[in-house]
């Protein structure tokens, strides 16, 4: 039987750790990711996993370490958060090109400055272009699906990309709710054993990693890591599907969750835990006579650009909804991708951008509220006041 | 009844930095969830001080609950600590059918005259001198919690307690985890109605 427990989201990543038992785990603690690391260093002290601890002295150093060790053929994963992935970047880039399929949590946070603890996505959106798949979780329960998930993904032959799952600081990370712990044989079952192809203690087939790589083959080695993309698309939905079947979860298994879309005349996109508020506000409207929908985006990198253009070019108006900003783009990261995604679809929804919940701000079903009235509002008279707004700003 | 309606009951624990709000929110979230019930418990999320007002919250359903919004306006607010009436505003966003339960020596008559309360439904009980008296330590938070399962008829306060004996076995000394119980049993009996 599957064990339903008490637990915040950090804890719930930390069992997902626990039963995925890496080889070797390196870590540097960040609020608000601090917490995961010392639940997952009891269960090394308990001797319930058999993971080599390494307590590094930056997450730059947390993040070349697991890249040497995964590159030597160790399952390797760390976690982090905030200015820790900041700091990260230079390596994330490094882990991706290596094809080296690590899993990182991301609990996500503000960037500094001012400094802030709290949550936002400025964070993994600052490393959008880093190569890695991008995994977000709307509530404890997806975020323990998703580390387990996000292993068989990352790993497969296919796609040897790098993942990292999202999940929301203080809100989840840091909220307790009743998550389903899958029962540790299954989930072991359902990771399998780490079968690395190429690796650099196997000394009957020797390889090289980190080689010059000028202008004769580096282009070429930056566009053959979209492959590892390319086929992450199938992967992802084998692996969901596999996932709901094998442990009868009712959480999202696809790229997103369309909630009430297939009618919806105005709809909300959404990333992380703001979409349990969002899908209350629809129903409410729906109760109201309103054909609203949501659609909460769990997959980020790879963008499902196609399935998105097909589930929102029938509406009359969308609103995007980014808990970070593009500084000098257009809006946010979220909104400038859904409007990609809809270039070449005729008609279009008339499209709306509002950030919201930086450094933490709250994000209350009244705000949601108001974003389905503005674009009610801005379809009815084909008026948009205000392109690119904002949720719960003091202006 | 969907599962974002008024079936859900939503705390907020009020405490200082130290005295347990914040793992009352959580021990009654999971005694909830023992229970067969949904549950949900946060901390107010800031920078926390020993001595400064705090904040935490529960929410109980029989559905899923999804929304993470704030908790803005509780059925219940329970007050840790009877210094922070001066302090902080206990009442903010508690509807006139709310319930207000306060950790104090004093009778409700008394208190609600002192903060000039109007409407809602006021208990008291002296959790710290429940907390001497079991534990010999001012630790107003198990008992504050037998003190809201007793007076709303939430839950079975002996399961509650029977809960929190099975939580904390190996983890506290025996003598702490009975001491706990019987201030979860006493308060549930001793919370004064007005």
């Amino acid at each position: 039987m599957p064990e339903q427990l008490a637990l915040t989201g950090n804890e719930a990543v930390a069992h997902a750790m626990r039963q995925i038992n890496p080889d070797v785990v390196a870590a540097y603690p960040i609020t608000p990711q601090t917490s995961m690391m010392q639940k997952f260093a009891d269960f090394v002290a308990d001797g319930l996993v058999d993971s080599e601890l390494v307590l590094v002295e930056s997450e730059h150093s947390a993040m070349s370490a697991t890249v040497g060790s995964q590159a030597s053929g160790a399952r390797s994963m760390t976690a982090t958060a905030a200015c820790g992935l900041a700091l990260m970047w230079e390596i994330l880039g490094i882990a991706s090109a290596y094809r080296l399929p690590i899993v990182m949590p991301v609990v996500n946070r503000a960037l500094s400055g001012p400094i802030n603890i709290q949550g936002d996505h400025s964070d993994s959106m600052g490393t959008r272009d880093c190569g890695w798949i991008h995994i977000f979780s709307e509530n404890a329960q997806e975020a323990y699906e998703n580390t387990i998930m996000a292993m068989r993904i990352a790993e497969h032959p296919d796609v040897l990309t790098p993942a990292m799952v999202c999940l929301d600081g203080f809100i989840i990370s840091h909220g307790v709710e009743s998550v389903t712990i899958y029962k540790d044989n299954l989930v072991k079952k359902f990771v399998g054993e780490y079968q690395p192809h190429y690796t650099l203690l196997d000394a009957k087939h020797p390889i090289t990693l980190g080689a010059m790589d000028f202008s004769d083959f580096y282009f070429e080695h930056k566009v053959s890591q979209l492959d590892g993309y390319n086929n992450s698309h199938s992967v992802i939905l084998d692996v969901g599907s596999e996932f709901k079947k094998t442990f009868g979860g009712g959480e999202c298994y696809e790229f997103f969750e369309a909630h009430k879309m297939d009618d919806a005349e105005y709809a909300v996109v959404v990333l992380g835990s703001t979409a349990g508020s969002t899908r209350m506000v629809v129903d409410d409207l729906r109760a109201q006579g309103v054909k609203a929908g949501m659609l909460k985006i769990r997959v980020f990198r790879p963008f499902p650009y196609e399935e998105i253009a097909r589930l929102l070019a029938p509406l009359k108006g969308c609103a995007v909804l980014d808990r970070s900003i593009a500084y000098g783009g257009d809006g946010g990261p979220v909104h400038i991708e859904v409007r990609s995604a809809l270039y070449g679809q005729s008609p279009v929804p008339v499209m709306l951008n509002y950030i919201y919940g930086l450094g933490g701000k709250p994000i209350e079903p009244e705000h949601i509220h108001s974003a389905f009235k503005d674009i009610q509002e801005a379809v009815a008279t084909g008026n948009v006041k205000r392109r690119v707004g904002y949720l719960n700003l003091t202006e | 009844m969907t599962d974002t309606g008024k079936k859900m009951l939503e705390i907020r624990w009020h405490g200082r930095g130290g005295q347990g709000a914040v793992t009352a929110s959580k021990v009654l979230a999971e005694s909830a969830m023992s229970l067969g019930k949904q549950i949900q418990a946060f901390p107010e999320y800031g920078s926390e001080r020993q001595g400064a007002p705090v904040k935490a919250f529960t929410r109980i359903a029989d559905q899923r609950i999804r929304q993470h919004n704030q908790v803005t306006e509780p059925d219940v607010v329970i007050v840790l600590d009877p210094t922070l009436l001066d302090a902080v505003d206990v009442t903010e966003g508690l509807m006139e059918n709310g319930t207000l339960i306060i950790n104090t020596e004093s009778s409700p008559a008394e208190i609600r005259q002192q903060m000039g309360l109007k409407g809602r439904t006021l208990y008291t009980v002296d959790a710290t001198g429940i907390s001497l008296r079991n534990l010999g330590k001012a630790i107003p938070n198990t008992p504050m919690i037998g003190a809201l399962v007793g007076a709303m008829k939430l839950l079975d306060p002996k399961l509650v307690a029977e809960d929190f004996r099975v939580k904390f076995q190996g983890k506290f000394k025996d003598e702490i985890i009975e001491g706990n119980v019987q201030s979860i049993l006493d308060a549930s009996k001793e919370v004064r109605a007005e």
